[in-house]
């Protein structure tokens, strides 16, 4: 039809003008047409990929330590509107300070920090307070008598760095908890302070609302690609390597072919399970075996299942989040004799990850019969409901992979938590802004969270069971 | 989203909801339409930088206040010992206290002027405090987690107690018999779990909490968590939503 003919020669004249106009005048990228809404700006110093808990995270530091007003101009890039897989929602919200790596419970200090002035942080003027719906009930870790003297050890740990935990011999743990069979248990820990769980997706709308109160732009769309500039590199073992730089993200349309490449400065990689994915777009693991390019970013998505069961005779206000030395959790719910529990699952029987089905036979062959054994009430329950939701697992060691890839300049990687990424989200923010714009950690040093310990093997294992 | 340049004042304006100035309390009420100055104050906000800065300062000069009153009693600590640096800092808040062993309260009158009696029994523990409509809060609460004999704490009507406030009692888990959370604007559910740690409490007062939304429930649930302490406050009923034959019944009072 010529109309639609003389349609689209007019759209493409439109943009014609649009490239030279912006060419012909420096700076702005103001524009009266616009063509699609919800592109992205077209020039961007940082893109966050992942709008999860951390990729908000990440925008709302940035914002707070930019030196100049407007300073820094970021973008976050989510690939889903709804959030409905994201990890960040789907988590059971809990925050401990119960771990054995010293930068793990400075994280968790820290975010505890955080959280109890969140109002003094996140607090937009003219709207609500943020109620995060706090419990304070603590994390009580049991532990078989082979794991006792680790759990020792850790208290030690915990205890030096301002950790309120102390442990429980079996008799004291009878006093308090008289619904737990103390049968086969050695030791318990129990945290008094800034442990509990809240709700997650409060937090990340909290987040949320103050960056982009602060002018952080957000764009609901994929990231497909990337295009970088390779520079060559002579190692100290006269190997050449090539050093990539990216210059634009290709961030395409929900729903459409259409893309729209942003030119940018700085690239976090905070996409959570699909971290392994855009690694791989650049190029990261694809290179011979035993060179720097041929080891991958070890993050892959695992599934894990979160089962609402409801028990009548239940424990009530005084539950915590109870974790069994054998692998299942336990917390409650609301006031109404409903619990969440679940278990991570043998490595060999990693359930499979292309959708969120829950699998309920895992609940009654695994979950159910540890349940019974520790806690006795449970024998008679109903499951209400259940969800499943990602890890973003790291392969390797099981812990954050925090600072750059060797191989690629400007891209930072804030991933891998493998299920702790939620609690750490608002200092691991914090201590990649200061990565990136003081160009060191200046709060809590993670440099033991680098990409450098993949490369030479050396994994830092967090000793505590979950 | 394309960038404003012609005036370094202005702001895009982002999506916000409209609401009061005022940084809005917990309230069960719905909030009351804002005023025309509020408005005024708000859209002026949305267009300019300097009103922008103006509203975050004066909510900062707010929240300096309870800081300031809240701030860590350091060198009272060092220099006289942690009881008198505990008592100053009660009457500086507004609060009275009872030491251990003596049966005279010392509280500031009227006016917030108080004796300095209490320098002479540097040694003295505190045994009961009346912080009753101070404006403590838990970064506060350091100044007297010394205070290992407190039997009975009243915090009734404190703005600023919290559940993190809560959560940081349990250093008084070996003393504390008597408290007292009524009329607390944010205390929530969530807070009263970390009471569990007082397993001496023999009377707890959670009565007109407004986030509380089944306080029945809740006292249900208290009197299972601590079976040796008495809560008062709430009635079992409250909470409860009533059939059409029961509310014309007056509502029977259980102890």
């Amino acid at each position: 039809c010529p109309f639609e003919e003389l349609n689209l020669g007019l759209l493409n004249q439109f943009k014609a003008f649009r490239e030279k106009a912006a060419a012909a005048m420096p700076g702005s990228d103001w524009s009266p047409i616009q063509v699609t809404k919800g592109l992205p700006p077209e020039r961007a110093d940082i893109v966050i990929v992942g709008g999860g808990v951390m990729g908000w995270s990440v925008a709302y530091w940035l914002k707070k330590k930019e030196k100049v007003r407007d300073g820094v101009r970021v973008l976050v890039v989510e690939k889903d509107p709804t959030y409905s897989q994201a990890s960040s929602v789907l988590s059971c919200g809990g925050i401990r300070q119960q771990f054995s790596l010293k930068e793990n419970i400075l994280l968790s200090l820290a975010s505890a920090d955080f959280l109890k002035n969140i109002n003094d942080h996140l607090g937009v003027v003219n709207e609500d307070p943020v109620d995060l719906q706090f419990n304070h009930s603590g994390y009580l870790f049991l532990a078989s008598p082979d794991v006792a003297p680790i759990m020792e050890e850790n208290y030690t740990i915990q205890r030096d760095l301002g950790a309120k935990v102390i442990l429980l011999s079996p008799t004291q743990l009878k006093d308090r908890f008289p619904w737990i069979n103390t049968d086969g248990i050695a030791l318990a820990s129990y945290g008094l302070e800034n442990e509990g769980w809240f709700d997650p997706w409060t937090l990340l709308n909290a987040f949320r609302c103050k960056a982009m109160s602060m002018g952080v732009y957000q764009c609901f769309g994929e990231v497909t690609g990337f295009r970088c500039s390779s520079q060559k590199a002579e190692t100290t073992d006269g190997d050449f390597v090539n050093i990539k730089r990216i210059k634009y993200v290709d961030v395409r349309m929900p729903n459409s072919l259409e893309y729209q490449p942003v030119e940018c400065a700085v690239v976090v990689n905070a996409a959570g399970a699909s971290s392994g994915k855009i690694a791989d777009m650049l190029g990261i693991g694809h290179g011979p075996k035993q060179t720097m390019a041929g080891i991958p970013l070890p993050v892959e998505p695992r599934k894990r299942f979160v089962y609402v069961v409801h028990c009548p005779d239940g424990p009530g206000l005084e539950c915590p989040f109870l974790i069994d030395y054998s692998g299942f959790y336990l917390r409650r719910e609301g006031l109404g004799g409903n619990y969440i529990t679940g278990m991570s699952p043998e490595e060999t029987e990693e359930p499979d990850v292309s959708n969120l089905d829950v699998d309920h036979d895992f609940f009654h062959d695994k979950v159910w019969p540890l349940l019974c054994h520790r806690l006795p009430p449970f024998e008679c329950l109903k499951v209400s409901g259940a969800w499943a939701g990602y890890y973003d697992y790291n392969t390797f060691d099981q812990n954050a992979i925090v600072g750059t890839h060797p191989l690629v300049n400007n891209m930072f990687f804030v991933t891998g938590f493998s299920g702790h990424g939620l609690q750490q989200s608002p200092a691991v923010g914090r201590a990649v802004v200061e990565l990136i714009l003081d160009g060191g950690f200046q709060t809590i040093d993670l440099s033991a969270f680098d990409f450098k310990r993949i490369l030479y093997h050396e994994p830092i294992l967090e000793r505590n069971i979950v | 989203m394309a960038a404003p340049v012609l005036c370094q004042m202005r702001r895009r304006c982002p999506v916000v909801a409209y609401l009061s100035v005022v940084r809005r309390e917990y309230a069960s009420s719905p909030p009351s339409p804002p005023s025309l100055f509020s408005r005024f104050l708000f859209q002026l906000n949305q267009h300019f930088h300097d009103v922008e800065h103006l509203i975050n300062w004066s909510s900062w000069l707010r929240n300096r206040v309870v800081r300031r009153k809240n701030v860590f009693y350091g060198y009272t600590q060092k220099r006289f010992g942690v009881n008198v640096a505990a008592a100053y800092y009660i009457l500086g808040l507004g609060g009275g206290f009872r030491f251990a062993g003596h049966s005279d309260w010392f509280r500031p009158d009227s006016r917030g002027k108080f004796s300095y009696d209490f320098l002479n029994t540097p040694n003295s523990t505190i045994e009961e405090i009346d912080l009753s409509r101070t404006l403590i809060n838990h970064a506060g609460l350091e100044n007297i987690v010394s205070q290992n004999e407190l039997r009975s704490l009243s915090l009734q009507g404190c703005p600023e107690v919290d559940d993190w406030f809560l959560a940081r009692l349990h250093v008084f888990g070996e003393s504390l018999q008597w408290l007292d959370l009524s009329h607390c604007p944010h205390i929530t559910v969530g807070g009263l779990a970390a009471l569990q740690h007082l397993r001496k409490l023999r009377r707890l007062d959670v009565s007109s909490l407004p986030r509380l939304q089944n306080p029945g429930l809740v006292r249900i649930l208290l009197e299972e968590m601590l079976p040796h302490c008495e809560v008062i406050g709430a009635d079992y009923e409250q909470g409860l939503i009533l059939t059409d034959n029961v509310e014309e019944a007056e509502p029977v009072r259980h102890k």
